[in-house]
């Protein structure tokens, strides 16, 4: 649980002739097996630190290293692309192919996977993310999060040891949201995959193992939920939210009830406060 | 400027083997003055029914009546009513085409075929409503804002054309928690201060909490429930039986009452349910 899977040293980012670096002097680690977070407004930088986690860009200082591999290493491209697979926003821009089965096989095409061995695979992958019963499906007839969970069994036929998710609920309703979080969380409980979990949705990092918040290129806070969330002001600052139950923690205790400040969940909530008001039976 | 909605059905692809009827005999009425969020699961019928508000779908059957006229009667005005009742569609940034922001913002009131003093006071006055400075803004490429700068140039196209009633299909969709509190800010205030009906589609229960005067709840393209976010919260069985949940506030307030503690039945905002709490807790110390 303790071993690094991916970190991130000193690494400065600049887009081609930005007047700022997108990312300065960033140092941050995940551990297999980790659900991670990744908090930031709108140009903080946090996606430019998602595609530099699978290559998709390579810093100009300082070093990202995946699974033992430097991104740098232009040898190393497509092993790093199999073991971090990643899930972007849009759900219609991650289908490529007609029929559900072989948009799952395009990624195995890809490696090279004999074709003996892709049914397997294919079977598998769908099964992981509980697709198997749209295999021979139009893709454009699914929902939001049915075809973010198709795009999710793309990467798992790769047989990947990282996920990482540029907001792939952002597009979709409550109900696709929860489709997509649960089957993540889901593979990384029980595949121990490594996740990394962009999101704007602070319900969704409250399940996270650790979050990191960016903002300004740089990581500003790092901790547990209970440890990040209970900075109600500093969040605000950085033009997040905290979730609400955290933020009515917080005013109860200004009102003077004793209630602890890391309070996420309504479940939560509800306890502790009965453990005050509750009449005793 | 009401809005009638009157057994309204609408069947895409009628007639091929695609045929689906999205919503089915649907009886609404918006009055002047209302903000009315509509709310349901996907494929609920939701963007269907507002599609109709302004005339983009025409109603298989039924009637949209506004200010009493049917909307696809002979000699009717489709214009003149599009005019009177913007629509922003989902991700409406991606419909942006112009050069600059400000000519953007003024390809709608310049197909109205008003003057230039005209067209350019509507245009600073709509950038102003969604919070761009003229000076910095309308000279520059949409393409180059982020993407909440983007949507509030979309919906000032709308602005510019000076609708009474505003339709929104989730206006939030996709933004961070900043600018979605930007948009929902400047909703709130054309509808407070600029006297613009609104009727918003949201998968946001805490968002609808905060600004409804009314929800629509749609399901399987029928409207299962209408009333005040007090009304329609306290009916959390019901919420939850078509897919939907109740703002956080609410569940809380039900989960408690459940264990005994004794708070109205209908608390649905953070504010409120604190106040209750807060006020038990003073009883409790002085008992």
């Amino acid at each position: 649980m303790n071993e690094t899977r991916i970190s991130v040293e000193n690494v400065t980012f600049t887009y081609d002739e930005a007047p700022e670096p997108a990312l300065r002097g960033v140092n941050t680690a995940v551990r297999t097996g980790e659900f991670l977070a990744v908090l930031g407004h709108n140009g903080s930088g946090k996606s430019t630190l998602a595609k530099l986690l699978n290559a998709l860009y390579v810093p100009q200082e300082g070093r990202v290293v995946v699974c033992g591999m430097d991104t740098a290493d232009e040898n190393n491209l497509w092993q790093i692309r199999q073991q971090a697979g990643m899930i972007f926003q849009n759900p219609d821009n991650q289908i490529v192919a007609t029929v559900v089965r072989e948009d799952v096989a395009f990624g195995l095409e890809n490696m090279g996977v004999p074709t003996a061995e892709m049914p397997g695979r294919i079977e598998s992958a769908l099964s992981a993310v509980r697709m198997n019963a749209f295999a021979e499906a139009a893709p454009h007839m699914l929902s939001g999060g049915q075809k973010q969970r198709v795009a999710i069994a793309g990467i798992l036929a790769m047989e990947p040891t990282v996920i990482i998710a540029d907001e792939a609920t952002a597009m979709l309703d409550p109900s696709g949201r929860a489709e997509v979080l649960d089957t993540v969380r889901r593979l990384n409980r029980e595949k121990g995959i490594t996740v990394v979990w962009i999101t704007h949705f602070m319900e969704e990092a409250a399940q996270a193992d650790r979050i990191v918040v960016v903002s300004g290129g740089e990581i500003v806070l790092a901790g547990t939920p209970r440890e990040v969330f209970p900075q109600v002001e500093r969040m605000r600052e950085l033009h997040l939210d905290v979730p609400h139950m955290t933020d009515l923690a917080q005013e109860l205790r200004r009102g003077g009830m004793p209630l602890p400040a890391d309070v996420l969940t309504v479940e939560e909530m509800a306890e502790e406060v009965c453990k005050l008001l509750c009449p005793s039976k | 400027m009401p809005i009638q909605v009157k057994n309204l059905t609408h069947t895409y692809s009628e007639g091929s083997a695609f045929q689906a009827t999205a919503i089915r005999d649907v009886n609404l009425t918006i009055e002047d003055g209302e903000f009315v969020c509509v709310v349901g699961h996907t494929g609920s019928g939701k963007s269907t029914l507002v599609q109709h508000l302004n005339g983009l779908l025409k109603p298989t059957s039924g009637q949209i009546l506004v200010d009493g006229e049917d909307m696809f009667g002979d000699g009717v005005n489709k214009r003149s009513i599009r005019q009177k009742v913007g629509l922003v569609f989902q991700y409406p940034e991606y419909q942006l085409f112009e050069e600059t922001v400000a000519k953007d913002i003024a390809f709608g009131p310049k197909n109205l075929g008003l003057n230039a003093d005209e067209i350019d006071r509507r245009v600073r006055k709509a950038m102003a409503h969604v919070h761009l400075d003229y000076d910095k803004y309308a000279d520059r490429s949409p393409f180059e804002l982020s993407g909440g700068q983007m949507r509030r140039v979309a919906i000032a196209g709308v602005l510019a054309m000076e609708p009474k009633v505003l339709i929104l299909d989730e206006p939030t969709a996709g933004l961070d928690p900043r600018g979605r509190d930007r948009i929902l800010g400047m909703i709130r205030d054309l509808h407070a201060k600029g006297g613009v009906t609104v009727v918003m589609v949201s998968h946001s229960m805490d968002d609808v909490a905060s600004l409804a005067t009314r929800m629509v709840v749609m399901s399987k393209g029928t409207v299962v429930a209408t009333g005040t976010p007090r009304e329609i919260f306290r009916q959390a069985d019901m919420m939850r039986s078509i897919g939907l949940g109740v703002p956080e506030a609410a569940r809380l307030c039900a989960m408690l009452r459940q264990k005994g503690l004794n708070l109205p039945e209908d608390l649905y905002t953070q504010e409120e349910l604190q106040q209750a709490l807060l006020q038990l807790w003073k009883e409790a110390k002085q008992a």
